[in-house]
């Protein structure tokens, strides 16, 4: 295999809690051991509850946060340990595109420097007239008339707003682009239209996407491998048909079971997970998930699971897999599904 | 469009809609401005009459704002003296058009000093981490003190001048600009834009001078002329209790200082700078408020 664009080697971030006496109060385990790689062209999601770190994820790797522990490389280049000055003209290689179409662009910035930052910062237009041109050229790509250049960013609708957050990371001419709930925020018809141009662009910019989203059905459509976290970890990872169809962790099924089926006719066995989830500041022992747990038994309250292979390229964190066959319902097909 | 023999029956074409609400181009020109901001164009008359009788009051009518009449002292308002003459038969007419010019050189000054001053504290205190508790304890510290004893405070340790007065007012502005910047900094620095940004490589300065600061100054420009309206006040108050502008020189607190002992029997002689200081504050809050509904950029394009 080829150097993957992005590869992640136990990424940890914990957040200092504020209020103790020279020393922090606690630490919120926000991300705790994740690891993962994209390749040039492919799309992973990151999918998991809110609160669970994906977003933290998304943070770490783009330096916004200084990372606790572990190793995030670009390209085959380590960019964790890099002093500000020296990570800034590898940044090119990663955009981000937010969540919130409304916040994410300088309300004081016309849509034309808004697109120019990047291309100045980066060196990659030399003038005015070259700026505008690939601005021009940027707009045209997501779908947006030329035009809108000399307008201001709340002349648009939130769609509208979220292509000129996906032209601006283009704008870098960037090898990766992390999309943190990209879609969350926009309404059916939107988010498929976004979905769609972030595929297309995917195919003609062989890009590789981390798709940071908690919703299932979107991520089924888009992506070619899934990552699914819990407190801060990831408890199982593979292809996406084999986390769709045969999901080995009693999490991933519960998140499954949640995604709406658009046919009354279909019943399924739901199964709903009890409680909040723990608290980041004080995981449980063990395995995290045991506390909702349905098959959860005594060695998962005293020891973590690890990720261990459960078929090509799938993996997943749960000690039901060291039981004999017969007492492993994770063996058993999801039903209905 | 289609022949009406191969509409289907009963089918037929809805006339045009009449225009029921006419086009209106909203006018660019000044009385455009003055019908859709009626209070804020009021304040921008008003205070451009106190600056223009501050910059040509020689040329007003005026006579030596001290020169000493004790002959002619406590006159009522007649032809001769349009405000009266003083206990020491100064003409008031001349002292309040000069005072004009101590209530805006103080208010002006303070408000640019302090919002200068106060951005730069508040910038640091907001994006430079470490530093935020200690500059937000003396902030706290000099806000507990209420800004006229601290005004007061500051002026007995210095001489009595105009300068001095300004700086004084200042100190005790500042803490309040202060505070509001490093509020807009910190839900600023969080926003997604600003992460884009830093993402998309841009050097710290230029995050803070493209898109921290630009952000900052419309609270804040706002903020600067309620200071400019508190600082005339505080500038009127101390000089009335005289703690501020030196009783030779003829401010609106001065003259009303002057005046208060024979309120009763002349109260004219208040009256008159009290009527300036009030509709000169007035006009700084009216031209304030209109400042912070244009600087608004969601409503810069409104109709």
């Amino acid at each position: 295999m080829s150097i993957p664009v992005l590869e992640v080697n136990d990424l940890k971030k914990h957040f200092a809690l504020p209020g103790g006496f020279l020393a922090p109060r606690g630490y919120v385990y926000a991300v705790d051991g994740v690891s993962f790689s994209i390749q040039k062209g492919e799309t992973l999601s990151l999918v998991g509850e809110s609160g669970c770190g994906k977003s933290s994820v998304g943070k770490s790797i783009l330096r916004l946060y200084e990372i606790t522990g572990g190793q995030v490389s670009l390209s085959g280049q380590r960019i964790d340990d890099l002093s500000p000055g020296k990570l800034r003209p590898l940044r090119r290689q990663m955009q981000v595109v937010f969540q919130d179409p409304f916040s994410s662009l300088n309300p004081r910035m016309r849509v034309r420097n808004i697109l120019a930052e990047p291309m100045t910062n980066f060196g990659l237009a030399s003038n005015r007239a070259e700026i505008d041109r690939r601005v021009g050229d940027l707009l045209e790509k997501v779908g947006l008339p030329r035009e809108a250049a000399s307008r201001w960013p709340h002349e648009f609708s939130g769609g509208q707003r979220q292509r000129i957050g996906i032209a601006r990371a283009l704008a870098a001419e960037p090898s990766l682009i992390i999309c943190d709930e990209a879609v969350s925020a926009l309404d059916v018809s939107v988010k498929a239209q976004i979905v769609n141009l972030l595929q297309d662009l995917q195919k003609e910019l062989g890009l590789a996407l981390l798709f940071i989203s908690h919703d299932l059905a979107i991520v089924e459509h888009m992506t070619h491998r899934v990552a699914v976290m819990y407190l801060g970890r990831i408890v199982e990872k593979g292809p996406r048909d084999a986390i769709f169809s045969r999901p080995q962790h009693p999490y991933t099924r519960a998140l499954l079971s949640a995604v709406p089926v658009p046919d009354p006719e279909i019943r399924r066995e739901r199964i709903l997970l009890t409680g909040d989830v723990p608290s980041p500041i004080n995981p449980p022992k063990g395995c995290r998930f045991h506390t909702r747990c349905a098959y959860a038994f005594d060695r998962c309250r005293s020891e973590e699971p690890l990720l261990k292979s459960r078929g090509p390229q799938h993996v997943a964190a749960c000690h039901l897999h060291d039981r004999p066959e017969a007492e492993n319902p994770m063996l058993k097909p999801v039903s209905a599904i | 469009m289609s022949e009406p023999a191969s509409r289907p029956p009963g089918l037929v074409v809805a006339p045009d809609l009449p225009d029921i609400i006419p086009q209106k181009t909203p006018r660019k020109d000044l009385l455009g401005f003055i019908l859709r901001n009626p209070a804020m164009a009021a304040g921008i008359f008003i205070l451009g009459f106190m600056m223009f009788i501050a910059v040509f009051a020689p040329l007003l009518f005026t006579v030596d704002p001290t020169a000493l009449a004790p002959s002619r002292r406590n006159r009522v308002p007649s032809e001769l003296y349009w405000f009266g003459t003083d206990h020491l038969g100064r003409d008031i007419y001349s002292r309040v058009v000069y005072g004009a010019r101590i209530s805006l050189i103080v208010g002006f000054g303070v408000a640019i000093t302090a919002s200068i001053a106060g951005l730069a504290i508040g910038l640091v205190s907001g994006m430079v981490r470490w530093s935020d508790g200690i500059i937000m304890r003396i902030v706290d510290g000099m806000m507990s003190i209420p800004p006229i004893l601290l005004a007061i405070a500051l002026m007995a340790l210095t001489r009595g001048s105009v300068g001095n007065v300004i700086l004084a007012i200042t100190l005790a502005e500042i803490p309040r600009v202060a505070r509001l910047v490093r509020g807009v900094v910190l839900t600023l620095r969080e926003q997604p834009y600003v992460d884009a940004a830093i993402a998309a490589g841009t050097r710290t300065p230029t995050v803070i001078l493209r898109h921290i600061l630009p952000n900052t100054l419309a609270p804040m420009i706002v903020q600067a002329t309620y200071i400019c309206a508190s600082a005339m006040i505080v500038e009127a108050i101390l000089s009335f209790i005289g703690a501020g502008i030196p009783p030779t020189i003829p401010s609106w607190g001065n003259i009303m200082a002057d005046g208060r002992t024979l309120w009763q029997v002349r109260p004219h002689i208040v009256m008159f700078p009290a009527i300036f200081l009030s509709l000169t504050v007035l006009a700084v809050n009216l031209v304030g408020d209109g400042l912070r509904d244009i600087l608004d950029p969601r409503m810069a394009k409104r109709i």
